[in-house]
């Protein structure tokens, strides 16, 4: 299906992260949105609150995160394509509740405008050490989608993607940007409406009284059960069988979790999403994400200059892991760097997917700006040794 | 010698039209109040001939938070006093839908306590029924935030030292437009009170006095569930109409019961839909709810 013409602001505009990820969400056709305010994310709320009413959909400002994500869940199953945002602290609160949207396969997008870590850290400032928070923040097992954008266009083009894959998979989907691509501003270009693609929600065909919440078993992702209409369903956050009803033993536990799991794991390599920059015959290959996946272009312009063979990977999506591409790569490079704004997340991903095969090297930072090329280009130059 | 008995003859169950039969029996104690409270909500159900299937009903967690599990509506059983923040969002997405957030004290008033005074304050087009039993059942009878003072719990095992919440008056000052309690064994007036409940538009607050039978007779020594159920009747008083200031309850003591409040209020939705018509005219389509269902 093509985005309603209402929704699209076509044409070029100059826009911030934050604004142009509020404009993606509106072009997905999102009708409800339940946040709380937190720097550096805000003004993908306010943009949503200024829009929305003439849209015929809703914006809510919650008690706080908590109010917010599970709101967001509630207007799901009403029917509506709903997200929120945050940042750092209200992420954290989000978690409790992203747990229950994962239970429950509830379709929904969170974006993590992160920023400097732990605890209320460096409210102004960008980070990237949210990621493993995103991958492992609520208790118990699953797997997340987490997308990360690097620019206010690709702001605007993967909340609409995140929207998409979250009807797909029927789960909350993660769009995890950062202060630096929230704030900057740049020419974002916003098709015709019958040029972005949008997946409708699929309810089940089956009539009342013979359709469950998760009827395929595991074999495909189960159409949603519309509310009001008679089939009188239930979900919880318990574990529960196809029907949706609770079932405490360990055997429904294995059917469930392994099924939340599965849903990503089996679809990995239709989800992974990567940008592969002279990747083949490369010597090093550099792999970054959101903001850092920028500002490592300088360092490996310079080192290429010099006649090295440096390869970029560029992970639009972060979770699932492209863990078969590390692991094909492991075997053909001297070394892998992975640039990003922490001191050590997703790099211990990639040098586990490594496993030895070559050396590993993180180019971390602690956060409150981006990455000096120069560091990167020194990692790059030790890693070609 | 065994002699073969015939099996009694099985007749329907009253309320199978409304209960999951397939998940019965319930988890619930014997002379615990849910029962009789969830019979009431049937009873209001039927007599006001609702269409169930525009009515959802959602809790959160404790024993009863399981009632979402065995009523046959829409139902969701959410997390630990998130119940209104997700029945927020259904019910807005939703305002075709009745929604019934079914609680119990420590999952709404402690946990769910911020949310509870802002969807009363919003006056959210939900109805709220509470079953207090002054303890956590589920979790095996701690403090809650309702546990009368010098009452023995758990986690008091000295007697409880904490001022409680009077949840009427939390209610009414919130911004409630119906605020009512009842014991769990005033099954017609709790059914009337329910039945004013579900038509009133907002934010409408139902308190049920609840025995638990298990932890807080047991604990207190006040009998069977049976007669501390019993002693809860006897011992209210009723005062319609009365300041839900003067509805604090001690530790077995009188028990004000009645409707407190009932008023008129415009909802969250119609504040909405108000507040932007005024400012922009035509130029604003009410809004009147996203039926993404077909």
């Amino acid at each position: 299906m093509k985005a309603n013409p209402n929704n699209v602001l076509t044409g070029v505009h100059y826009l911030d992260g934050n604004h142009a990820a509020a404009e993606g969400a509106i072009a997905a056709g999102c009708k409800f949105f339940a946040g709380y305010p937190i720097t550096p994310s805000t003004e993908i709320a306010e943009r949503f609150a200024r829009r929305i009413p003439f849209l015929g959909g809703v914006f809510i400002q919650m008690e706080d995160e908590l109010a917010s994500m599970n709101a967001i869940l509630g207007a799901s199953w009403g029917g509506a394509k709903s997200m929120t945002c945050t940042s750092g602290p209200g992420f954290s609160l989000m978690m409790e509740n992203f747990g229950l949207g994962m239970m429950l396969e509830t379709p929904c997008v969170l974006v993590n405008v992160q920023r400097g870590g732990p605890s209320t850290g460096l409210p102004t400032l960008p980070g990237q050490a949210d990621m493993m928070q995103a991958r492992w923040g609520s208790h118990g097992d699953y797997e997340v989608i987490a997308l990360a954008p690097d620019s206010p266009q690709e702001s605007f083009d993967l909340v609409i993607h995140a929207f998409n894959l979250s009807e797909k998979y029927r789960m909350p989907i993660l769009v995890m940007t950062d202060e630096c691509v929230g704030h900057m501003t740049e020419k974002v270009v916003i098709p015709p409406s019958d040029e972005i693609d949008i997946i409708e929600r699929r309810f089940t065909k089956k009539p009342p009284g013979e359709a469950w919440p998760y009827e395929q078993n595991g074999n495909d992702i189960s159409p949603m059960l519309p509310v009001g209409k008679g089939y009188k369903f239930h979900v919880t956050g318990l574990t529960h069988d196809y029907r949706g009803y609770p079932i405490i033993n360990a055997q429904a536990q294995d059917w469930n979790v392994r099924r939340l799991v599965d849903k990503v794991k089996k679809r990995s390599d239709e989800i992974i999403w990567l940008e592969e920059t002279d990747v083949e015959g490369a010597d090093v290959v550099v792999m970054s994400y959101g903001i850092s996946s920028r500002v490592v272009r300088p360092a490996i312009a310079k080192a290429k200059k010099e006649g090295l063979k440096i390869g970029l990977i560029k992970m639009i999506t972060v979770w699932p892991f492209p863990e078969k591409r590390v692991r094909e790569l492991a075997s053909k490079v001297k070394s892998l760097i992975m640039v990003e704004l922490n001191l050590g997340q997703v790099y211990y991903e990639m040098e586990r997917c490594a496993g030895g095969k070559c050396r590993s090297y993180l180019c971390g930072h602690a956060g409150g700006t981006v990455h000096n090329p120069a560091d990167i280009y020194k990692t790059i130059k030790e890693a070609a040794r | 010698m065994s002699t073969k008995v015939a099996p009694p003859e099985i007749k329907e169950h009253p309320m199978e039209n409304l209960l999951r039969m397939d998940r019965m029996p319930h988890i619930w104690c014997s002379t615990c109040g849910l029962g009789t409270t969830v019979t009431a909500l049937a009873a209001a159900l039927e007599q006001l001939k609702l269409d169930l299937n525009k009515v959802a009903i959602v809790s959160g967690i404790g024993c009863t938070g399981r009632v979402a599990g065995y009523l046959k509506l829409d139902s969701f059983h959410t997390t630990h006093g998130r119940a209104l923040p997700f029945a927020a969002g259904l019910s807005i997405a939703r305002p075709d839908m009745k929604v019934v957030v079914f609680s119990g004290d420590g999952d709404l008033v402690s946990i769910g306590g911020n949310h509870f005074i802002h969807s009363a304050r919003r006056n959210l087009d939900i109805t709220v029924i509470c079953v207090n039993n002054f303890i956590y059942a589920m979790t095996g009878g701690q403090v809650a935030p309702t546990t009368p003072i010098s009452a023995q719990t758990a986690t008091s095992p000295h007697g409880c030292y904490e001022h409680p919440f009077n949840l009427p008056l939390l209610a009414a000052s919130s911004g409630a437009v119906y605020v009512a309690r009842w014991t769990a064994l005033h099954i017609r007036r709790l059914t009337t009170s329910i039945k004013e409940a579900l038509t009133k538009k907002g934010f409408s607050f139902v308190e049920v006095i609840a025995p638990c039978s298990t932890l807080y007779a047991r604990l207190n020594k006040l009998g069977d569930g049976l007669s501390l159920m019993r002693f809860y009747h006897d011992n209210s008083v009723i005062k319609h109409g009365a300041d839900p200031r003067e509805a604090d309850i001690e530790f077995q003591s009188k028990i004000m019961v009645g409707k407190f409040i009932d008023i008129e209020k415009p909802t969250f939705i119609e504040k909405m839909n108000d507040g932007l018509q005024k400012r922009y005219g035509d130029k604003y389509k009410p809004y009147g709810g996203v039926d993404g269902s077909n």
